[in-house]
């Protein structure tokens, strides 16, 4: 059984039907890559499996628990934790109380031990532990909102456009740490518009296309597909 | 010396609307809607405080917990059942609601209680402290009010800053999706924040009907607009916003009905609220700047 299955599901929006019948694995272990183009319906899919949005059918089963059934504040304590699109750091708060909230659901005393675990990662935020994250810049707030998500302990990782906005540089940086947060047993769930860079980290993706899956395969594979290298990577 | 003894008057009045104004902003700031029941609230615990002290003869403090807590669970009582099935609605939706359920509520006390005023004893026996060979006379109910008002302040801001609950009310009010994902349970942090609002609205209750003696089933319908316009005043969201518009709308409206009118005093003070509106549209403190995205 993977780790998490996604069965058939079906969102809207009013009448916009943005996501149609789609089902993908997730294995303990992997990296799963999930690209397409703009309005495909990546973000809609992680908002699914998150609990932010319904879906009208089928199963989201995470570790043998179906996810359609619990409300979305209990995801991270099963061991699911999202990084959104666009970061959505608490933009009034510290760098710290950010990372308080990442780790709002584990006990108090584990709290020191988180943050010094999620500096490891990111020293940057080390050094701005008081600044106001609204007043951070886009590669630090994406930092924090990793370093937040990473608080919860996670099993699995879900990574909304991480690269969005980013400086080639910081890019790798983030992709390194992506790597290394695997290497330490974290299964990924990636989004990404930057297909080659997400398909060179991946074990498989998935290509979604306006609310459907047109292709799945060993990341490789995905790289040397000619209708992906000409849709994604550029020809 | 007149003028003192007016300042210390409006802060003492003023000092009531910041504490409504803080209920107000809360809700605001968590729940993004507008309360406007939030006036009777107070007029529901004027009366039970009212009821504590005169039917029962039960200790002031007593009577103000007694109206704090029954306060607070009917606040969390009508959010659940009245706000929370209209989340996903328009706002405009729910502030129809708020004023259906602010008219429930003053009907309901009518029924219940009559619409003739009562007498309200208050809490303070009314002694003064005279200063200056009398010149300056300032009741022990106005410090005591200031004093209260000062201690909520505090220990709110307290809570705000450094509780778990607290950090989870300002996350929530930023972003609630977000705050899901963190483990936050929106729906608790919600209720806790009307509980808190109407918790609030109990303590001004007592003070407000201490200083006018005499309540009736639409004492909280002035207030609630006055401690409304203190807090869009100071910034709708703010809590120091909320305390300072309120101070500054108490000692303003003494002023006013001091020095120029007593008529026209409200006319005054909303005049002034527009002026400063356009000036600065977020008011005195409100966020500069909204969400980066
Ligand atoms: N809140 C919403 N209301 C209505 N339609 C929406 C909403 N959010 C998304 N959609 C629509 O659903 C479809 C999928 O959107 P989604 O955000 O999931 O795409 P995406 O693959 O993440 O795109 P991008 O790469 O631009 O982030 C799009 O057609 C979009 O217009
Ligand atoms: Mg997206």
């Amino acid at each position: 059984m993977a780790m998490l299955e996604v069965r058939n599901i079906n969102v809207y929006y009013g009448s916009i039907h943005a996501i149609k019948g789609i089902s993908f694995d997730v294995d303990e272990g992997e990296i799963i890559s999930l690209i397409g183009a703009n309005g495909a319906g990546k973000t809609t899919i992680l908002n699914t499996v998150s609990g932010l949005l319904p879906s009208k059918s089928g199963e989201i089963n995470f570790m043998g628990q179906n996810l359609l059934k619990i409300p979305a504040h209990k995801m991270v304590t099963l061991g699911l934790a999202h990084v959104p699109e666009g970061r959505h750091v608490f933009t009034r708060m510290s760098v710290r109380e950010n990372l308080e909230m990442g780790g709002f659901s584990v006990p108090r005393e584990e709290l020191n031990g988180l943050m010094e675990e999620v500096f490891r990662h990111f020293p940057r935020l080390k050094e701005r532990e008081n600044q106001i994250a609204g007043t951070l810049s886009g590669g630090e707030q994406q930092m924090l909102a990793m370093g937040r998500a990473l608080m919860s302990k996670p099993r699995l990782l879900m990574l909304d456009e991480p690269s969005m906005g980013l400086s080639p540089i910081l890019v790798d940086e983030i992709f390194s740490i992506i790597r290394q947060l695997h290497q330490q047993g974290t299964t990924i769930l990636l989004v990404e518009q930057n297909a080659r860079m997400a398909l060179s980290i991946a074990d498989r993706g998935y290509v979604l296309e306006t609310g459907k899956i047109v292709l799945s395969a060993a990341a490789d594979e995905l790289l040397h597909n000619d209708m992906v290298r000409k849709a994604y990577l550029g020809g | 010396m007149t003028f003192l003894q007016f300042l210390i008057t409006g802060l003492s009045l003023g000092s009531v609307y910041a504490i409504i104004a803080l209920g107000y902003t809360m809700v605001y700031g968590i729940a993004k809607m507008l309360n406007f029941a939030h006036g009777d609230i107070i007029m529901v615990g004027a009366y039970l405080a009212y009821f504590a002290m005169g039917k029962y003869n039960l200790p002031a403090l007593v009577a103000v917990m007694i109206s704090v807590l029954v306060c607070t669970l009917l606040g969390v009582v009508v959010e659940r059942l009245a706000y929370k099935p209209l989340r996903k609605v328009s706002s405009l939706s729910v502030l129809i609601t708020a004023i259906g359920v602010s008219y429930l509520l003053q009907n309901g006390a009518q029924l219940l209680w009559s619409s003739a005023p009562k007498m309200f004893t208050s809490i303070i026996p009314p002694n003064t402290i005279r200063l200056f060979d009398g010149q300056l006379t300032i009741t022990h109910l106005s410090i005591f009010t200031i004093v209260v008002t000062l201690a909520i302040m505090i220990a709110l801001t307290l809570f705000v800053n450094n509780s778990k609950m607290g950090k989870a009310m300002r996350a929530c009010s930023e972003d609630k999706d977000t705050a899901r994902l963190m483990g936050i349970n929106v729906d608790t942090t919600i209720s806790v924040t009307f509980a808190i609002g109407s918790g609030l609205a109990a303590i001004a209750a007592v003070l407000y009907a201490s200083a006018y003696q005499s309540i009736s089933p639409t004492l909280g319908s002035m207030p609630g607009i006055k401690a409304f316009t203190a807090a869009v005043f100071g910034g709708i969201g703010s809590m120091p916003g909320a305390f300072l518009g309120g101070l500054l709308l108490g000692v303003i409206e003494t002023l006013v009905k001091g020095y120029l009118t007593t008529q026209l005093s409200d006319a005054f003070v909303f005049g002034i609220l527009i002026i400063i509106l356009l000036v600065k549209p977020n008011g005195l403190l409100g966020h500069k700047y909204s969400e980066k995205v």
